[in-house]
């Protein structure tokens, strides 16, 4: 198949015309009107770069991305944690493996505002129940207050996707060769030994898979938050994502919006570039 | 030592029961919290329900206009899928099999667009679908085609590379077309690669909210949109929300009972590739 052959380009432009309309166009058009007023339909001035200097001026954008680098950085460790000791537990020969991976995966098929809309309920209702009955006050009053929605957030999001991350260590961890386990098991290596030495080294490379993974997700995060806490109470737990969505149709700022929405695109591109690149180069290093 | 390993074995086993139990929790506890009346979930949230009574379910099924919602939610998944599968995996063949450098670039491009959050381009392109009134189902289609393709072709690029070039050429001196090669020999040896486009796409697009919310009327509304609303109407009303929750995630636990292997397999090679 050649340039020239008309066939290559019939294959390739559905699907090219598609990503180009729905992608690359809007992405274009939506930065060159961060320039100037525009309203959504129409623009009328030319305003250079005042909408990104005023966006680092705008508190509540600012307070977003603490609030999501924070969130990120805790969900990142806790995840991949609970999703690699999951995982290296149902890789133990286990009658139950299969009925736990199913279990434990169960909460990624099932969108995120539902699951947000069924912790509500958890944190509001149920924790509530255990603390009166438990006398523990830490788990009365959830979601009423900035920790305790941090915390929601951090539980709901490790709760989903531990088990989503749980399926990719699986399948490096059982990339590692039986023999190798066996032979060290019969020079004396404890379990621990065995994991810290042989399985961990070699499954360095999921940790790239999976920090990447996660990192977008926590930053990418909506749906989860919209019907968790909705930014409450009062807008201390609003993410970046929900922050760019209220400014563009709550506040109808679109340009200023649009500002911000290019910025979390060049933060987003930049951690996951940085990230990949340093997990290669370790990976090659090992 | 063999008695030690069978104790050890013991305690992990009911480790990781404990730590099922409480993953299953909240499905727990919402599920009994659908059976109660409102002044029961008052009273105590952990106690069993007092009575079996469905008139919850009854009443959530009718106010979330059920199977209006799981028939829109059907059409644009399914709609949206079959038109990813076919046109991906055809750019995918194209793409791997054309060595040039054009090729390379264009291939290049489709893997950027997955650096670009869905959040960088929404303003715009609702602007833009609205101005020529695609703004309902059959624009959302298309949307999903735009935003999946990237990840689609990006894993049949990849599985394309591993059929034979000598495969096309054999079948090219037989006098078949490119169309006939592709759809008659490449796409059925592709099959285990659909599966995981199939199932990575729909897990997304199934639960997407935020970009039906922006495109869909009421009408239209798909299970997570129309879940949205129903939410807002209940936030006082627990039984009812519970009860409407319950019935939204059934028609995934149904399939995920009896395709775990696969989704669990999909979801493994997506990832890991």
């Amino acid at each position: 198949m050649t340039n020239k052959n008309i066939s290559f380009w019939l294959f390739i432009l559905p699907a090219l015309f598609a990503l180009a309309v729905v992608v690359f166009y809007p992405f274009l058009y939506g930065f060159y009107y961060t320039f100037t007023d525009w309203n959504g339909l129409t623009a009328t001035t030319f305003l250079g770069f005042e909408n990104y200097i005023n966006v680092f001026q705008d508190e509540s954008f600012t307070d977003a991305i603490k609030f999501t680098i924070i969130f990120a950085v805790v969900s990142i460790i806790l995840v991949n944690l609970i999703g690699l000791g999951l995982a290296v537990l149902v890789t133990q020969k286990m009658k139950i493996n299969n009925g736990l991976r199913t279990i434990f995966f169960m909460p990624n098929l099932i969108g995120g505002l539902i699951l947000g809309f069924i912790w509500q309920f958890i944190f509001k209702s149920g924790f509530d129940a255990v603390g009166r009955l438990l006398d523990l006050e830490f788990l009365q009053g959830w979601l009423a207050t900035t920790e305790t929605g941090f915390w929601g957030l951090v539980i709901l999001n490790v709760w989903q996707y531990a088990g989503y991350i749980m399926i990719i260590y699986i399948s490096y961890l059982q990339s590692v060769p039986g023999e190798l386990l066996e032979a060290a098991e019969i020079d004396g290596a404890s379990v621990f030994q065995r994991f810290w030495r042989i399985k961990f080294p070699l499954v360095a490379p999921a940790f790239t898979v999976s920090l990447f993974l996660t990192l977008s997700n926590a930053f990418k995060l909506y749906d989860q938050n919209l019907a968790l806490t909705n930014g409450g109470p009062y807008g201390s737990t609003e993410m970046l994502a929900m922050e760019i969505y209220k400014t563009a149709f709550s506040r109808y700022e679109m340009a200023f919006a649009q500002s911000k929405a290019v910025l979390f695109f060049i933060l987003v591109a930049l951690v996951a570039v940085t990230q990949v690149y340093w997990n290669k180069k370790r990976e090659v290093d090992m | 030592m063999h008695q030690k390993k069978k104790r050890y074995k013991m305690w992990l086993t009911i480790i990781g029961l404990v730590i099922a139990l409480i993953w299953l929790s909240p499905f727990y506890l919402m599920l009994v919290n659908a059976f109660k009346t409102k002044f029961d979930i008052f009273n105590s949230v952990l106690a069993l329900p007092e009575t079996l009574t469905l008139d919850n379910f009854r009443q959530a099924f009718i106010d979330l206009d059920f199977l209006n919602a799981l028939m829109n939610s059907l059409i644009v998944s399914g709609a949206s899928i079959l038109i990813i599968i076919i046109f991906s995996s055809m750019a995918a063949y194209a793409l791997s099999r054309n060595k040039s450098r054009l090729s390379g670039g264009i291939f290049l491009i489709f893997v950027a667009a997955m650096l670009i959050p869905f959040q960088s381009v929404m303003i715009p392109l609702i602007s833009i679908f609205g101005k020529v009134n695609m703004l309902n189902t059959s624009g959302l289609i298309f949307m999903y085609l735009g935003f999946g393709s990237s990840l689609s072709i990006f894993l049949y690029h990849g599985a394309v590379k591993g059929i034979p070039v000598s495969l096309d050429e054999a079948a090219m001196i037989d006098g078949a077309s490119r169309w006939t090669i592709f759809w008659k020999i490449i796409f059925p040896m592709l099959k285990p690669i659909t599966m995981t486009v199939m199932i990575l796409n729909v897990i997304w697009i199934w639960n997407d909210y935020l970009l039906p919310s922006l495109v869909l009327s009421q009408a239209y509304a798909t299970i997570p949109l129309r879940m949205f609303f129903f939410f807002g109407q209940y936030t006082k009303q627990w039984h009812l929300a519970l009860a409407g929750l319950t019935i939204a995630i059934i028609p995934v636990v149904l399939i995920y009972f009896f395709a775990q292997k696969h989704i669990i397999k999909g979801v493994a090679d997506g990832a890991v590739k």
